[in-house]
């Protein structure tokens, strides 16, 4: 069969990442004997599954037509809960009371205290009509804010095996926080396909005013996906806390940037309606690839963020193009 | 000094201009008029260089000429004043009226001494002594008009273009913009004026040109013509169109309404809807007709729930009161509202036909609490036959199909909700007369089957066609009521036109 220009190029659009990854991967494996090895594979995913998660949550936010600037500083705060409820409970002097937490209780805390400022910004947003943009980046510095005052600006450190075993550990040959990130990327997969709430947040990012007069509570669906967004930041903010054994102030400082990569990488359109959850898995994978390969091929830091900035606009210009065909 | 002949405009199946032959006359006041629909506006966009592909020609002083954009439009003395004013409010007078052809110094910076002259002396030529400092958001709409006109003026525009240039302003502010008219016309400029309202033409205007359904139907002198014979020829033709047999029938209450008020969203103390009430039945279709403005969208949108914070008064359906907070429970309880645009408000464009249609029943379409894709695409393969929407399949995006199928797409996903009551916002607009013609006898069949119809027009054929009754609505409050066997259009559009324009 000859492969003409029509009919190849649906091909190319419908696998344009994954074609850029394999590339990319081919690519990195010609110049480093290191990339292609077993042990590399697992660890790059180990190092993407904290963004797959952060990034599932923006992928719907951004489906939404909004942004969710604050993940970094939920992260971060999240993270620190929790390290702060398992190393110290939280003490009533007054009643002589100490509470203690199990690891799953901390680990719960950490996900709710997500939850609740996610709740928090998509409250805002709908309540009071605020771009997300400006309430999101207000969330960013009070939530960084309450991080360092939890933390009095130190790490948190010393929080036991069994917590550190999420972020480190193995089960059944593969990294735990790829099992995990794998596992809400599945649900997210069906969320976004397969239920009504899915369906409602591609068509309020598809045209707002045609969802509301369809019947759709915008207000309650944009709540729930920042709500979402907060909550799996915060399972972000676990892994990232368990695998250092340590709850550091400023964890998660700038992620906000790599997930908003993912998500555009992936081929998901900022102003809504269009793109996936696979998508963003993909773009999450080629940022963490670039990374690993950059790392392997020692170059400096400093021209990794060049790199990477270059890899965001290519993106998004072929996408641009995609879309207007 | 400009000659239009044979001006054809087509948009992807529709034809919005057939072979429209015009002429606008220097020291003229030439008005255009036609319904809405009729092609008014995609003929003065071809004319400001807004559409650069079309069929025919165009003359000016004699040589053809083709804009290919609003600057060489412009470049060609052609100046477009619309109905939605293209000011930035947040800039002042100076600003607007300079933006883009800035005087400079010699040094690059700009020349504010040239520009400040310059502006007062434009605004003393059009009566406006204002500061050329004072923003714009500062000035009343009719201000802010004389604006446009000064735009207009610094380019030494020959042809002005007003598209319905007193829709929004007071019968005062009216006057100024007509001495201003006369002052341009003693200048030799050519004057063109869009506008519904009949009765100022016979001020302001020399010359008419009628427009319908994209063609030219005739031009003539303001003297040798009257208000009715105007009516007659904006109106009066023959359509074949599906037509509402009239029965003595009685229909039992579906929708009762009564006082129904909604505040203005800014102006607390005003009042967009004010006491009305009226009903529709079972099977009936109600014609709701008014001018734009006369608040027939805000009325639909009320009942639909869009607006409960700032409305009052009481709605029943099938006998009982019912309080509509949100279109959730409008939809529950058996409503359903085909929007004005149907490209921003009727459809998710980027999303494809059967996403469309199965968006307000998704509960229906669910299996085990997932969506089920066997189901939707059943769904949306039943509507596609019923209502013979011409699409590849419905997997097609609905930007990809012709306005009249995007319409039936809005249908469909309102009749997989089986409404009670369905209300129509323009239902035919910018739709070609075939598929007008098939959405014509949808909707009879639909109340022939006991569907209440409410349908909002602007098209008197369309209401005449259509109609059990006829409402009539002009700033706000329902002025008129009556039995298709008692209507008339003149009646008709005697009650739209608000009284403070009338008089």
């Amino acid at each position: 069969m000859q492969l003409t220009a029509t009919t190849y190029r649906p091909f190319l659009t419908r696998f344009q990442s994954l074609i850029a990854l394999f590339v990319l991967c081919l690519g990195i494996s010609l110049l480093s004997d290191k990339f292609l090895t077993v042990a590399n594979f697992w660890n790059v995913l180990r190092q993407i599954s904290v963004n797959v998660c952060i990034s599932t949550g923006m992928t719907l936010v951004v489906l939404t037509a909004g942004i969710d600037l604050s993940v970094g500083s939920v992260l971060a705060l999240s993270g620190a809960i929790t390290a702060g409820l398992l190393r110290n409970g939280i003490p009533v002097p007054s009643a002589n009371l100490f509470i203690g937490f199990t690891v799953l209780g901390a680990m719960l805390a950490g996900i709710l205290t997500g939850s609740v400022l996610g709740w928090f910004n998509g409250w805002a947003i709908t309540r009071f009509k605020l771009p997300p943009f400006v309430a999101t980046l207000a969330m960013l510095t009070i939530a960084r804010g309450l991080t360092m005052l939890w933390t009095e600006g130190f790490p948190i450190t010393g929080l036991g095996d069994s917590f550190t075993f999420l972020g480190t550990g193995w089960f059944l040959g593969v990294p735990v926080p790829v099992w995990l990130s794998g596992m809400l990327v599945a649900i997210a997969v069906l969320v976004t396909n397969k239920t009504r709430l899915g369906r409602y947040i591609y068509a309020i990012g598809g045209s707002e005013s045609a969802a509301r007069l369809s019947g759709v509570n915008i207000d309650k669906i944009k709540i729930v996906v920042y709500t979402l967004a907060g909550g799996l930041a915060g399972v972000g903010g676990l892994l990232v806390t368990s695998r250092l054994d340590s709850a550091q102030p400023n964890a998660g400082t700038s992620y906000e940037l790599d997930s908003i990569a993912a998500v555009v990488i992936g081929g998901t359109s900022l102003s809504g309606g269009r793109g996936s959850i696979l998508g963003t898995v993909q773009g999450a994978i080629i940022i963490g690839v670039l990374n690993n390969g950059l790392v392997l091929l020692n170059v400096s830091p400093f021209w990794q963020q060049v790199v990477k900035g270059f890899v965001i606009l290519l993106a998004v210009i072929i996408d641009k193009r995609t879309e207007k065909e | 000094m400009l000659v239009a002949e044979h001006i054809t405009k087509r948009f992807a199946g529709v034809t919005a201009l057939d072979g429209v032959c015009l002429e606008f006359l220097a020291g003229n006041v030439t008005a255009v008029i036609g319904e809405n629909g009729a092609g008014k506006s995609t003929l003065m966009k071809i004319l400001s260089g807004v559409y650069p592909d079309y069929e025919g020609q165009i003359r000016l002083h004699g040589k053809p000429v083709r804009f290919n954009s609003i600057r060489d439009a412009q470049a060609c003395g052609i100046a477009i004043i619309h109905q939605e004013l293209n000011l930035i409010p947040y800039l002042s007078i100076m600003e607007n009226i300079f933006l883009g052809r800035e005087i400079t110094t010699r040094w690059g910076t700009l020349d504010q001494k040239a520009m400040q002259s310059k502006t007062r002396e434009l605004l003393d030529k059009l009566n406006l002594p204002i500061d050329p400092d004072t923003l714009v958001a500062e000035l009343k709409v009719g201000q802010q008009q004389v604006v446009e006109v000064a735009k207009a003026l610094l380019v030494e525009s020959e042809i002005i273009i007003m598209d319905e240039p007193t829709s929004a302003i007071t019968e005062s502010e009216v006057a100024v913009l007509f001495t201003i008219i006369n002052n341009l016309r003693r200048e030799n400029k050519a004057i063109v004026y869009i506008s519904h309202k009949l009765d100022e033409l016979f001020t302001i205007a020399d010359r008419y040109v009628v427009l319908r359904d994209g063609k030219t139907i005739e031009s003539g002198s303001m003297q040798g013509i009257d208000h009715d014979a105007l009516i007659r020829k904006m109106v009066g033709r023959d359509i074949n169109t599906a037509r509402r047999k009239t029965t003595d029938r009685v229909h039992d209450a579906l929708l009762t309404v009564e006082n129904l008020c909604l505040k203005h969203p800014v102006r607390l103390q005003e009042n967009q809807l004010r006491n009305i009430s009226f009903r529709v039945g079972r099977g009936e279709i109600v014609g709701l007709f008014g001018l734009m403005g006369a608040g027939r969208t805000e009325l639909l949108e009320t009942l639909f729930g869009l607006h409960s914070k700032r409305s009052s008064g009481t709605v029943s359906l099938d006998g009982q009161l019912v309080r509509v907070k949100a279109p959730a429970d409008a939809i529950r309880l058996g409503m359903a509202l085909v929007p004005e645009d149907r490209k921003k408000d009727g459809l998710v464009l980027g999303m494809d036909v059967q996403t469309n249609i199965s968006l307000t029943a998704l509960e229906k379409v669910e299996r085990a609490g997932l969506l089920s894709q066997s189901k939707e695409v059943a769904l949306a393969k039943q509507y596609i036959a019923d209502l013979q929407i011409k699409t590849p399949s419905g997997k097609q995006a609905a930007k990809n199909l012709s306005g009249g199928n995007q319409q039936k797409i809005v249908l469909s996903k309102w009749l997989a909700t089986h409404p009670k009551l369905l209300m129509l916002d323009e239902p035919t607009r910018g739709i070609d007369v075939n598929a007008k013609n098939e959405i014509y006898k949808l909707i009879l069949q639909l109340a022939d089957e006991g569907m209440g119809i409410l349908v909002v027009s602007s098209e008197l054929p369309e209401i005449m066609a259509i109609s059990d009754r006829v409402l009539v609505m002009s700033e706000g409050v329902l002025t008129a009521e009556m039995a298709i066997q008692d209507a008339s259009e003149d009646a008709i559009l005697k009650a739209a036109i608000p009284k403070s324009m009338s008089e």
